[in-house]
């Protein structure tokens, strides 16, 4: 028989925070007490209506004055160039800042899309209630939806065999128009994301190319026209399969070359 | 020589959490402004591993609290408030409307609370860490604003309802 519920354990409920057998115990607690269970049903929706009103904000354009605040005194990194390449850094981030806009002829080093794929994949993989704007269980739509804005039709890329599932997925803006970025997470909850993203015209295919960005490991490579970015930090050799088979899945032609 | 950390990546965050802290886009990214520069300022006293996020957390929440002090009127007692309705309402408000009427009238210590915890996901030990007060004072603060808005956002559909009928 469990003993009262304390009024701190029905907000611990609702936020998660509760060791798994007192979560049971409270649950069973809730199913007896209406009242209690209606509060904690109107705490719940509170936490849904804040995600509702407030993540958009995390997919607006960086404002160029933050950028430049937060990168102010960058010793020693040869990030020293002009606003004009903070821009296009900021951009890739995700958003596209203001007043720059006529400038995507500027080639790009493809370095950025590890970079921007590995910023992508840190802001957006320790979101325990929303990490994705549509989740798997619409896939298709999910799918559907990221190809017509992508502009081209996408496939999100099976990891089932690596034991990794579609959590779902997001669409963030680069400075090559609309990315998309898949995330996937196995049994352990360790996620990874695919980032997707036009390239830059005049790219050759690539084969892949490793980074580590701030201790994210990205593989990245250029197929057609598009440039395609895994992050993840599982470890560089489980990262590489979940690379190989991305790749193999992507690629239009795979006996073609 | 430890690598500098990159502010970039907690950028989105910070920006999210000002937005709904103070209610006003401009007024946000003021405070986002304030927060990193402030932050680039001290970075030595930052300690590498221990974390950043909380950290710049706590620049922001000192930067917010001054300000309020400087603009004092703006919290008005809810309790007063609760009696009048709220947004006029108008049938097109939609939910985050009402929800950014009512965190607008939790006084500011509650409204910090309810936001750390339910919408940017830290931990109660965390969330009293970033304020500089004891957990216990974060639960008392959650359960008050909680309840708060549970009572403002059932005023207002109940206001709706009225409206439609």
């Amino acid at each position: 028989m469990s003993e009262d519920v304390r009024e701190d354990e029905l907000h611990a409920y609702v936020d998660g925070a509760l060791p798994e057998a007192r979560r049971i115990e409270v649950e069973a607690w809730l199913a007896a007490h209406p009242a209690d269970a209606a509060r904690v049903v109107a705490w719940a929706a509170q936490n849904r209506m804040l995600h509702g009103a407030f993540d958009p904000v995390l997919n607006e354009p960086l404002p160029l004055n933050l950028v430049r605040a937060a990168r102010r005194p960058a010793l020693g990194t040869p990030l020293r160039a002009a606003a004009a390449s903070l821009a296009v850094f900021a951009a890739g981030l995700v958003g596209y800042a203001v007043g720059v806009s006529g400038q995507t002829s500027a080639p790009l080093p493809q370095a950025h899309l590890a970079r921007d794929a590995a910023i992508a994949h840190v802001v957006f993989s320790p979101e325990t209630r929303h990490p994705v704007e549509v989740d798997a269980a619409h896939a298709e739509h999910l799918v559907a939806w990221l190809s017509k804005r992508i502009g081209t039709p996408l496939k999100a890329p099976d990891f089932s065999a690596q034991g990794f599932g579609l959590l779902g997925g997001r669409l963030l803006t680069g400075e090559t128009g609309p990315v998309a970025q898949f995330m996937y997470q196995d049994s352990f909850e360790r996620r990874v994301t695919l980032y997707v993203r036009r390239a830059v015209a005049g790219n050759q295919n690539t084969a892949f190319r490793h980074a580590t960005e701030n201790g994210v490991d990205v593989f990245y490579w250029i197929d057609g026209d598009f440039g395609y970015a895994l992050s993840g930090q599982i470890g560089r050799q489980a990262m590489q399969q979940l690379a190989d088979a991305a790749y193999a899945q992507l690629a239009p032609t795979p006996a073609g070359r | 020589m430890p690598a500098r950390p990159d502010l970039i990546e907690h950028l989105p965050r910070l920006r999210r959490y000002a937005r709904a802290l103070t209610g006003d886009a401009a007024r946000a990214d003021d405070l986002v402004q304030d927060t990193l520069e402030r932050a680039l300022a001290k970075l030595d006293l930052w300690q590498p591993g221990s974390d950043l996020r909380a950290w710049l957390f706590t620049l922001m929440h000192n930067l917010f609290v001054n300000q309020s002090r400087a603009r004092r009127p703006q919290e008005t007692a809810i309790d007063d408030a609760l009696d009048e309705p709220v947004s006029g309402g108008q049938s097109e408000a939609m939910a985050a409307r009402d929800i950014h009427a009512a965190l607008g009238r939790l006084p500011g210590e509650q409204r910090e609370v309810l936001l750390l915890v339910g919408l940017e996901q830290f931990g109660y030990a965390e969330a009293a860490q970033v304020l500089g007060v004891p957990v216990g004072t974060v639960m008392s603060r959650l359960a008050r604003a909680r309840e708060k808005m549970r009572q403002m956002l059932a005023g207002e559909a109940a206001v709706k309802l009225r409206v439609v009928k």
